[in-house]
Parts: structure tokens; C-alpha cells; sequence
């Protein structure tokens, strides 16, 4: 049983994008404020503080889950994946990325963070989604910019384009 | 946030002792409904008490007539679950369309039906096949068990382990999502049952209810067209931005017979 | 051509910093020893504050100030300006109350700021907020603008007679009239122009700083123009001595109009940092961009035209009231004026308009730009209206919008209200959208949907807009306190690589790539090898910032003139390298000088490192170095237009809207970077459609209390209540500046509104449904079906 005063710091550590963090939480210390001012990863952004409108939005365990809606205290342990791991440190953009850049699916860029995470698990789960399903999983989100037009044709074609890779190995073999 | 007292509970029996230690605490499931409205200052516990270790109240079983689901168990695994979509494929519908992606990734089964939203989906699930509530205490038919606005049966130190879903012959569940929040504006759920037909309704009113008329009819002609001419009073419903008592009564209506119509297709 | 010129569908360079995490908004910014304010804010609408007792919350932990307006006021802090007078119909200079950065007397809205809280945490400032103890006298509040005109309606600011902020009017109404009584037909509508809450997804926020030893101040906030929020500061608000304020405006996510204006915490933040000698930061919750994030619409219209028997627009009058919060904000009066009624010709020949435009103040939040302004209201007027003609005298929508356009042998074409169109072809714009929507095959379409039990409908809105605000004489002959032009700087470096510095602001459109594209074309160097600098009053020498469409027109077009400028200086220093006349030296307009008639060529890499390396420069004629600057102040406006088709599907039944077809053909101008054009048309669509169906501002008019203060209630558009947009472009080139462009930020706002709204009333018109009130939420359309009596189920 682990058990927080109220005004006690709690050192949590977490697997940032595979590498271990950790840094100091209160009980009332949300995981996007944590993140964010603890750790430094400011590419988690938060743009409301009642849980809908996605821009906070990170995987915990793989999970596309809204940062704003859980305690830091209890990301202890976790792993906890950011848009900052979605390329390595230096290298080139994910398929994922690409694909945003190249159909303009992001304008100013603050909700961008959160949508690529929801797609990122989303493409993960669901190999051949429809239109319909995508807007679906994007409905987590809001964009005030782009309109969704530009986000789900980028995710219909990483699907498409992975769908493909999978049958250029399968092919292979 | 006021700032709150941490703990996260080892197993069923330390978040009880917990719970019975302070009279101000709360347990937090999935939290996405408790952490929104600490994070307006709706609430004030002096002390969360987290389930998210439980794993042993998380999953999901068939047990002859019955799906047994736990409580920790999460939408988007109900939503996916082979064993749902097999026993009773309106309760996956239902799941799969709660809240948006996240939220079903997060929020549990427990923590929905121990809030008693009035615009959440489980209830009208609940009711509409008939589930009953395990608790550490008892066991509560979902008919007992949602008792008011925000209001349930369950006692100040108990705490649901799980609800027994028995399958229906067949069912049917649709939501009208209120257009902002994509809670529930008006969801129902029709099944028939080895006991008779049941219909049940969220949203709609302070409390989930369920339509005798209209399960009497079905009773006798299984059909949507069976509800055509039956009026459900407006009386006591809820009213908002969103909709006024007399269109919540016109949609239970247009809702219910699309919910038969599922559950035929 | 490189893939980067002018024309070209370059893909973001801005995106790399975005996609990885990387971009720099004003909350991800942190300075050493910074502390956190609170602002505590009102909860009644009006409300007299008897006094207010701040003991116990500055004793709270981590507190370090508790300021209010008294401490304001005793620092001589000056009230938020407004940048923009309207003249009444009588003469005389609008009401304009003051307008203090934290609530001094009275509070006027439900969020006006009372105290702000500084403390080491955020979370200790918010929780000693709850400490002090504000004792309000209640009062009569009052939301719409209409019951505020009203006598005996409770009145905003005790120094005024009545709430009428102005009466303003445009054209000439005893012609208009006497039109009227002519006319074979005359047809009206009454019209809301619902409000809307911007909700930019980031939420404001501010950090500011000042520093003794240098006297200087730093303020980061999250604007749309820094400069203007400088100059506001330093010449009234602060008086702080411009050169000593810096203001930086870093990456910021999404303003659509909300982050022009000069809001009280920037004021306050910079004036409490010098207070408490330590940099204060603060972001808004959402609940506090909600009430205190200016607002946008909130018209209530009636609109009548006069036709003949051929369905020709004779006269058109127009009567508007229009909502503007508690107080002025810093553009307020302009949008329900120049910004409204001088578009209310649209793309019609209809030779007299008057317009008549009454401005309220109310309790509620204060009104002001948003994506649109003053444009989305009047097209909605005229296109509504236009239908309505249309359906009143059975002439088909496209039919009676084609026998009234301005043909476009008629260009430049005088309005009756005021403005010049400059060009454009309505018609080819219209043809286009009406084959790309495939409107020849609707009625199949429709009966197919009726066997489903769905009522389908088309909707039309062939709207023009008036951008690249602006002429400075036009805008200050109608109030504006500054002028709009723009400035922009141009530096070539010894290495031939160049940075461009412009006033306009980009916070989504693109501007790092849209305006290197335009640099590096001109000047033959790579995209790689320019940056666009903007947003920061320290680096950049001057702006207005980013609004109305702007940017490249305005923007854009000083950047060129600071380009025309360094091209005629490296013709003078080719002619001085190669040992030529000047004037025999040609410019290819892509980076090659050459001797005319010759081989003997220059590029301006060359020529960059000359500039810095001058060892035998005729210094008397020619100095060294590259770098040029230029103000450019368009001489007209711009007219971006465009048609715009939507199709709907309608559910008797639940009243639920399904928009299945969305259908957008815009004239632009010429544009530069396609991609980018039409990702700002997609984004306003997704605005107005929103406004159409979904978004709604409301207030509880008695209480004056904000229903919709959330996510739960103010219904925002996502990506499940949109369909894939169809754009396209046909586009004639602007006239009168040297790029071509127009502007396109707004336009899907714009347009859409009213092709939305049509479209269902082309549905619904079989079971008599002839007007719906935005937004069309289910209830309200299963409503006005029940009210025609045209439901099944009724």
C-alpha cells in the first residue's frame, strides 16, 4: 500500500519514451502538469482543465489516455510515451509525422501533440480502418484549426501504407 | 484541486479499511469523471482512495447464462471483448460508445455505475438486461441498485466487485448523444429475456427508467413498429440547453424502436 | 521553377519543431524565480463591490502579493483602450466607458477580474484566491442586447444615460425607402447571428518580467500582435517607455481573432512584476477563456429587399443590433460597422442599400473579432435574405443570385456602401461549385434519400468578403485610431543567406514557409537559406499583427516592397562589381544580374558578401550592407469571394443534421502555397459550420450567468459532425498589390453559415419549415418541424 500526505512530495518515476524519469509529485499533481514542468517535456500540452479536449493526451502503456485525467502518483511505474518519442531524438520523422506533415494536418500545432498519440495507438489496434472509424477516434480531440479533413486522410494513409509494407514482407517470405 | 491524501490500495480489503478510516474519502476507478470535477473544486475528499492495482477486478468471464464482468474492467475492453460481442453484442455497442477513445481506454465499469450519471450509458445497459451488482456486501438487482440522480444503492463502505450480465436472446442499444458532451441525450436498451422484454432508458430522466408500455408490447410482437402510438409523458424529465422534457419523451420513442430494430438486425 | 517557388504546395518547415514536441508556446516557457498568479473573478454579472478583504488569503502559504484595483489605481494604471471610435448618426463620438484591468467599483460580467493573487505555486495562489473576501451588492444584471435598450433595463456603466454604445448608419435611407414603395416585391427576414466563443485550444497565458538594472520589461503573452500590444501599454495603459518593454508573442496555438486584442492580465502581469520584483506567469483555465476570451457575433437583424417583377435587387435596409459586452474591446466597434455593413452589396448589383447598426452594452463578456468579424454577420444577412427572395418569387437559388451579380466586365465596381471592388467572376466561381457538387444531380439524390426517410437539401451562399485590412485613410476616416499597414525587413548576410522580419504574426497560417517561399523566389536563394522572423518587438521593427485576412496581403506585400528595395541596391552594387551603368544591369526577378546584351552575371550571393566586404565601394552613391525595410499601406481593400454549396440529410425524427457534402470554390487571388490556402479554407469551413449547427454562446439573460461554460455545454465541432470538405479555387488576381493575393483565412467562415442553414430549409421546406435559428441543434429542428406540423410522429 503506498500512501501520500496530502502536502508530501512523492518521487515518480516513470519510463519517458523508454528512458527512466523521475521528479517530484504532490497527490494533487496531475501527470500533464508533471510532464510538463517536472520533467520538461513541454510537447504534452493542455488545453482545457475538464478532460475533453485531447490536446493532453499521451500513451500509458501503450494507452492513449488523457494526461489532465490522471494523478502523477499514479503513473508511478508506468510507462509513459510523448510525442517527443515519436521520432528518435534526432532522427527523421515516423510515418505518422510524415504523413501530417505532408497533408497539412497541422496548423498551429498546440492539439497536434495529443492527436498523434490517439493515432498512434489507433493505427496500432486497427489495421484497415474506415473514414467513419477515424473520425470516431479522432472525436477525442479538439482541432480548431484544420478542420480534420487534412488529420484523417494523413491517418487512412499510414494505414494504407502499412497495410502494404505487411504484404511487401509477407510477399518477401 | 484541493490537495487530498493518496492512497493506493494493495487489495479489496485495504481500500475498505481505508474507506472506513475516513469519512471524507473517496475512491478513484478510472477517475475520468472524479478527476474533472476535482479539477473544477466540485468535490472535496480529504483522501482518494486508488483501485488501479486491483487488477484481480478487471476482466471479463462467461459463465454459463452469464457474462460476469469485474469492476476495474475498462470500456475499450468490454467495447473489444470477444466474449461480449459472442454473449450479448448490444453491451459492446453500448461500451464502444461512451465518452470518446480515452475515456473508454480509462474509465471503468464500477466507477460509471457507482457515479450514477444520469446521462451515462451503463445504467439504461444495466437495467435494460437485467444485471445484478456484486458487492463486497450483497448482491443488488440493477433494478434496485440505481436509486437516484447520482444515486445508488451502495452502502457508505462497500464497494462493487463486479455485475453479472445474464444473456439476453437478443438486444438492442442506442445512444442519442447529447451534441456537446456526447453523454448520453437519450440511450435506450430493449432486450429480451428468458423473464419477459425489458426496456430501459438513460438520459432522459433524473434516474434511468424503464417503460412497462412499451415492454408489454414487445412482449406480445417483437417488432418495432410494436411501439408506434405508445407516448411516453414528458413529465419529470429532464430539461436543458440541450433538449426540453417533451423532445427527451418524442426521442425515448424514436430511440426505443431503432434500439428493437438492433437488436432484430 | 523549384518546388519552392511561388505556387508550389511546400510542406510546412514550422511542422518539423511541431510534430517532435518542439514548439515554444508561452506556457512552456519558464523564467528563474518566477512566481504564479490567480485572478479571482466575478461571480455575479453586476455586481457593486462594497469592499474587498484580502488579509487572509496574503497571509496563506506561498503568498507572496494580493493586488486589486484600488493598488492599480494608486499606481496611476490606466483603463484598457479601445483602438477604434465609431461617430454616431447625430455626430458625436460613441459612449466609451473605462475599462480599469481589474474591477474597481463595480463588476460588469460574470469573469470581470477583481484581485489577483501572486504566490510561489499556482495551486497556492488559486487556493488563497478562496480567502479573500470580496463583499458584492448584487444587481440587476441584463445578457441580450435588445432588453438593454430597452427603458428602465439595468444600465452597464453608471455614467451614461442608457446602454446605447451607438447608432451608426450607412447609405441613403429616404432613397432606400422610397424603393421600398415602389417595389413589385418585398421580402424580410429576422435574424440571430448567434454568439460564439473563439476557443483557440491553447488558452491565453502571459509571463512578464522586469529587470531594475536595465529598467526594462519583458512580457511574453500569447498575441496575435505584439506590437500593437506594446504600443497600447507604453502610450496608455502602463506608460511604460516603449524601448523599455519588449513583447514576444512565441509559438501560439490558434487566436482566430481572440488574441488580437490588449487584455487586462498582460497589463496587469507586467505591472505586478515590477511590484513584487519577480517574473509572474499565468495561464487561463478553460472556464476563464470561456468568460473572458472577447466573444464574437451576437447580432440580432432584420434585413428587407425590394425586387422587381424579374426578381432584380432594387434597395436593400438593413436594422442591426449588436451585442458588445461590458465593455469595449480593443476593435469592438468596428466589426458591427465598417466591417459589417459596407459588405452587405455582396456579390450583387443591388443599387441602394441603407444600413442602420445599433450597439448595446450588456453584462456579459465583451465582443469583439472573431474569424470573420463583421463579414460571417453580413453574409449570413444577405445570403438568408437572398434565398428567401429566391423562394418567395419560386426563381431557383442559383437562378436569382446569377440575374443579380456583378458581372465581371463591370469591375472596378462602386457599392453603394462604400467600398470598391477591385475584380472578380462570380459566375466562374459559382459554375464551378455547382459541377463540383454535382448539383445536376441533387433532385436524384434527394428522392433516393426520401425513400430512406430522410429529407435531403442543398443550400447556396455566394458571398464576398472585403480583406488585407487596411487602407489606413479608409479605416481612420471611419474611426480607427491607427492605421493597418504593415511592416517588413529584409537582411541579407555576408553568406547570401537572409532573414526576413514581418509585423504580421503567424500562429497556424504558416507564414514561416508561405512567406520564405515568396523571399526565396524573388531572390533566387533557397527556402533553406531564409527564415521568417516574427513576434518579437525586440527583433522585428514594427507590426500590426495578424488579422483580417492580412498577412500575405499586407504583410506579404511589405516584405516585397523591402525586396524591391534590396533588389535595386544589388543592381547598384552589380553595376559598381562589374563596372557598369546601372541602368544596363537587368534583373531576371529570380536571383541572376546581368549585363544587359551579355554573359557577364551576378547572383545575389555575390552580391550579399560585396555588400559586407565594401573595400572600394563609391561610398558617396553606394553604402555597404544589405538590409532594407519597408511600411506598406494597401491602397484597397482586398476581395477574396467564393461559392459555397452544402447538402444536407435531415432526420425528421431526431431533428439531427448530417451534412453529407460540403462543396467550396474560393477566388483568392493568386496563391502561393496551395496547400496551405486550402488547409485555412478547411479550418474556417469547420468554424462555420460549427456556427451553423453546433455553437452557441448563452447567456441566462435575467441572471446574466454564461450557460455554456464548458465543453459539456458549448458544443465544439469535431471530427465526427464533419464531413471531407471539396475546395477549390478560381481565382483572379487582387489588382493593386504586387503578389496578386486576396486573403483566405476567413472565408470558410464566412460562406458557410448561411450554405449550411439554406440547405436545411431547402430540406425541410416540404414539411413547411421556412427559417430555423442558429445553431440547428437537434431539438431546435425537430422543433420547428413540429411546429409546421410536418412530422410523422407529431
Amino acid at each position: 500500500m503506498l500512501k501520500i500526505e496530502a502536502n508530501d512530495s512523492h518521487r515518480v518515476t516513470l519510463t519517458l519514451n523508454g528512458r527512466e524519469r523521475s521528479g517530484n509529485a504532490r497527490p494533487r499533481t496531475l501527470l500533464s502538469d508533471f510532464l510538463r514542468h517536472e520533467l520538461g517535456a513541454t510537447g504534452t500540452h493542455v488545453g482545457c482543465e475538464h478532460g475533453v479536449c485531447g490536446a493532453c493526451t499521451v500513451r500509458v502503456d501503450g494507452v492513449a489516455s488523457r494526461a489532465c485525467l490522471m494523478l502523477a502518483v499514479q503513473a508511478d511505474g508506468r510507462r509513459v510515451d510523448t510525442v517527443e518519442g515519436l521520432a528518435g531524438d534526432d532522427g527523421p520523422l515516423s510515418d505518422l509525422q510524415a504523413a501530417f506533415r505532408r497533408h497539412h494536418a497541422l496548423q498551429c500545432g498546440f492539439c497536434t501533440a495529443g492527436i498523434l498519440n490517439s493515432c498512434a495507438d489507433f493505427l496500432g489496434r486497427e489495421r484497415d480502418p474506415s473514414e467513419a472509424q477515424v473520425r470516431d477516434m479522432l472525436s477525442g480531440h479538439l482541432c480548431r484549426c484544420t478542420g480534420y479533413t487534412g488529420i484523417v486522410r494523413a491517418v487512412l494513409e499510414v494505414a494504407a501504407q502499412r497495410r502494404e509494407q505487411r504484404q511487401e514482407e509477407r510477399d518477401d517470405v | 484541486m484541493y490537495a487530498f491524501e493518496f492512497h493506493r490500495a494493495s487489495d479489496i480489503d485495504d481500500a475498505l479499511k481505508q474507506l472506513g478510516a475516513d469519512d471524507e474519502a473517496q475512491l478513484i476507478a478510472g477517475g475520468q469523471t472524479l478527476l474533472q470535477s476535482l479539477r473544477q473544486r466540485l468535490a472535496m475528499p480529504s483522501t482518494l482512495v486508488d483501485l488501479g492495482g486491483l487488477t484481480e477486478l478487471a476482466g471479463i468471464e462467461r459463465d454459463g447464462d452469464a457474462l460476469n464482468i469485474g469492476a476495474m474492467t475498462r470500456h475499450a475492453d468490454v467495447a473489444g471483448a470477444a466474449a461480449v460481442h459472442d454473449a450479448i453484442p448490444a453491451l459492446a455497442v453500448l461500451a464502444g460508445g461512451i465518452g470518446d477513445a480515452q475515456v473508454r481506454n480509462m474509465g471503468t465499469l464500477g466507477g460509471s455505475i457507482a457515479n450514477n450519471d444520469p446521462a451515462a450509458d451503463y445504467p439504461a445497459g444495466l437495467v435494460g438486461l437485467g444485471a445484478t451488482v456484486v458487492t463486497t456486501e450483497r448482491e443488488i438487482a440493477a433494478d434496485d441498485f440505481f436509486t437516484g440522480m447520482f444515486e445508488t444503492a451502495l452502502g457508505e463502505h462497500e464497494l462493487i466487485l463486479g455485475v453479472r450480465f445474464p444473456v439476453p436472446r437478443r438486444a438492442g442499444y442506442v445512444k442519442f448523444p447529447q451534441p456537446a458532451s456526447r453523454y448520453v441525450l437519450v440511450s435506450v436498451m430493449v432486450a429480451e429475456t428468458d423473464e419477459g422484454v425489458r426496456v430501459a432508458v438513460s438520459g432522459a430522466g433524473p434516474c434511468v427508467f424503464r417503460v412497462p408500455e412499451m415492454e408489454r408490447a414487445l412482449a406480445a410482437d417483437f417488432r418495432p413498429e410494436a411501439l408506434d402510438g405508445i407516448r411516453v409523458d414528458p413529465g419529470g424529465l429532464n430539461e436543458d440547453l440541450h433538449a426540453t422534457p417533451e423532445y427527451r419523451a418524442h426521442l425515448v420513442g424514436v430511440i426505443a424502436r431503432r434500439a428493437v430494430a438492433a437488436a432484430l438486425s | 521553377m523549384s518546388d519552392s517557388s511561388i505556387g508550389q504546395p511546400v510542406h510546412r518547415r514550422e511542422d518539423e519543431r511541431f510534430l517532435r514536441g518542439q514548439g515554444r508556446y508561452t506556457d512552456d516557457i519558464h523564467l528563474p524565480g518566477e512566481a504564479h498568479a490567480y485572478f479571482l473573478r466575478s461571480p455575479h454579472a453586476h455586481a457593486r463591490i462594497r469592499g474587498i478583504g484580502t488579509a487572509a488569503a496574503a497571509q496563506a502559504d506561498g503568498v507572496v502579493a494580493v493586488l486589486t484595483g484600488e493598488d492599480l489605481a494608486a499606481d496611476g494604471v490606466g483603463g484598457l483602450p479601445c483602438g477604434w471610435q465609431i461617430t454616431d448618426v447625430d455626430g458625436n463620438p460613441m459612449k466609451e466607458p473605462a475599462h480599469p484591468p481589474l474591477a474597481q467599483g463595480k463588476v460588469r460580467y460574470v469573469g470581470d477580474a477583481v484581485a489577483v493573487v501572486i504566490a510561489e505555486s499556482y495551486w497556492q495562489a488559486k487556493d488563497a484566491s478562496e480567502l479573500i473576501e470580496v463583499d458584492y451588492e448584487p444587481l440587476e444584471a441584463v445578457a441580450s442586447a435588445a432588453r438593454a435598450l430597452t427603458d428602465g433595463a439595468p444600465r452597464v456603466h453608471d455614467e451614461f444615460d442608457d446602454n446605447c454604445c451607438y447608432v451608426w448608419e450607412i447609405g441613403e435611407g429616404g432613397e432606400v425607402d422610397a424603393a421600398f414603395d415602389s417595389a413589385a416585391h418585398t421580402v424580410s427576414v429576422d435574424i440571430t447571428n448567434n454568439r460564439l466563443i473563439p476557443n483557440a485550444i491553447e488558452p491565453r497565458a502571459a509571463i512578464a518580467q522586469y529587470t531594475p538594472g536595465e529598467e526594462r520589461y519583458t512580457l511574453y503573452t500569447t498575441s496575435q500582435n505584439p506590437h500593437v500590444t506594446r504600443l497600447l501599454m507604453s502610450a496608455f495603459v502602463l506608460q511604460i517607455p516603449e524601448h523599455k518593454l519588449r513583447v514576444v508573442a512565441p509559438d501560439v496555438g490558434g487566436g482566430f481573432g481572440s488574441k488580437i486584442f490588449h487584455y487586462a492580465e498582460e497589463a496587469v502581469l507586467t505591472w505586478a512584476s515590477r511590484r513584487v520584483a519577480r517574473p509572474v506567469r499565468w495561464t487561463a483555465e478553460r472556464s476563464e477563456s470561456f468568460t473572458t476570451d472577447a466573444h464574437g457575433r451576437d447580432h440580432v437583424t432584420r434585413a428587407e429587399m425590394a425586387l422587381d417583377g424579374d426578381g432584380h435587387f432594387q434597395a436593400m435596409r438593413v436594422r442591426t443590433t449588436a451585442n458588445m459586452g461590458a465593455y469595449l474591446s480593443t476593435f469592438a466597434p468596428s466589426v458591427p460597422t465598417i466591417l459589417y455593413a459596407t459588405l452587405l452589396a455582396g456579390q450583387y448589383r443591388t443599387p441602394k442599400i441603407h444600413c442602420r447598426v445599433t450597439a448595446a452594452f450588456t453584462h456579459t463578456t465583451p465582443v469583439d473579432a472573431y474569424r470573420g468579424a463583421g463579414r460571417p454577420e453580413a453574409t449570413y444577412v444577405v445570403e438568408r435574405l437572398v434565398d428567401a427572395c429566391g423562394r418567395a418569387l419560386g426563381i431557383d437559388q442559383a437562378e436569382i443570385r446569377r440575374r443579380n451579380f456583378i458581372p465581371k466586365d463591370a469591375f472596378p465596381y462602386q457599392t453603394p456602401v462604400a467600398l470598391n471592388y477591385d475584380v472578380g467572376d462570380y459566375e466562374a466561381t459559382l459554375d464551378a461549385a455547382m459541377e463540383m457538387a454535382d448539383v445536376a444531380g441533387f433532385e436524384q439524390r434527394r428522392a433516393e434519400a426520401r425513400s430512406r426517410g430522410r429529407y435531403r437539401g442543398i443550400g447556396y451562399s455566394t458571398y464576398i468578403e472585403a480583406c488585407g485590412l487596411a487602407p489606413s485613410n479608409i479605416a481612420g476616416a471611419l474611426g480607427a485610431r491607427a492605421g493597418l499597414y504593415e511592416a517588413g525587413e529584409v537582411r541579407l548576410h555576408p553568406t547570401g543567406k537572409v532573414t526576413v522580419f514581418t509585423g504580421s504574426h503567424s500562429h497556424g497560417q504558416g507564414h514561416e514557409t508561405t512567406f520564405a517561399q515568396v523571399v526565396s523566389d524573388r531572390l533566387g536563394i533557397g527556402i533553406e537559406d531564409v527564415e521568417i522572423v516574427h513576434g518579437d518587438t525586440d527583433r522585428v521593427p514594427f507590426g500590426m499583427g495578424t488579422y483580417g485576412s492580412r498577412s500575405l496581403a499586407v504583410g506579404g506585400t511589405a516584405i516585397m516592397r523591402a525586396l524591391d528595395k534590396v533588389i535595386d541596391k544589388s543592381r547598384k552594387i552589380a553595376a559598381h562589381m562589374l563596372e557598369v551603368d546601372a541602368a544596363d544591369v537587368e534583373y531576371d526577378d529570380h536571383g541572376t544580374f546581368r549585363v544587359a546584351g551579355t554573359d557577364r552575371t551576378l547572383s545575389m550571393p555575390e552580391i550579399a558578401f560585396s555588400a559586407y566586404v565594401p573595400h572600394n565601394y563609391p561610398l558617396e552613391t553606394l553604402e555597404p550592407g544589405l538590409d532594407e525595410m519597408a511600411f506598406y499601406d494597401p491602397t484597397n481593400f482586398t476581395y477574396p469571394a467564393g461559392s459555397h454549396i452544402c447538402e444536407v440529410e435531415v432526420d425528421p425524427e431526431t431533428g439531427r443534421v448530417e451534412i453529407v457534402n460540403f462543396t467550396a470554390v474560393d477566388d483568392f487571388g493568386n496563391v502561393i502555397n496551395p496547400m496551405i490556402v486550402e488547409g485555412q479554407v478547411h479550418g474556417g469551413l469547420a468554424q462555420g459550420i460549427g456556427q451553423a449547427l453546433l455553437e452557441a454562446c448563452v447567456y441566462d439573460d435575467a441572471s446574466g450567468q454564461l450557460v455554456t461554460g464548458t465543453y459539456m455545454d458549448y458544443t465544439m465541432p469535431r471530427a465526427d459532425d464533419l464531413p471531407s470538405f471539396r475546395v477549390d479555387t478560381r481565382n483572379t488576381p487582387c489588382t493593386h498589390n504586387p503578389l496578386g493575393v486576396k486573403g483566405c483565412g476567413e472565408a470558410g467562415a464566412i460562406g458557410a453559415p448561411p450554405a449550411v442553414v439554406n440547405a436545411v430549409i431547402d430540406a425541410l421546406g416540404p414539411l413547411g419549415v421556412h427559417d430555423i435559428g442558429m445553431p440547428l441543434t437537434p431539438v431546435r429542428v425537430w422543433q420547428a418541424i413540429q411546429q409546421a406540423g410536418g412530422s410523422r410522429a407529431a
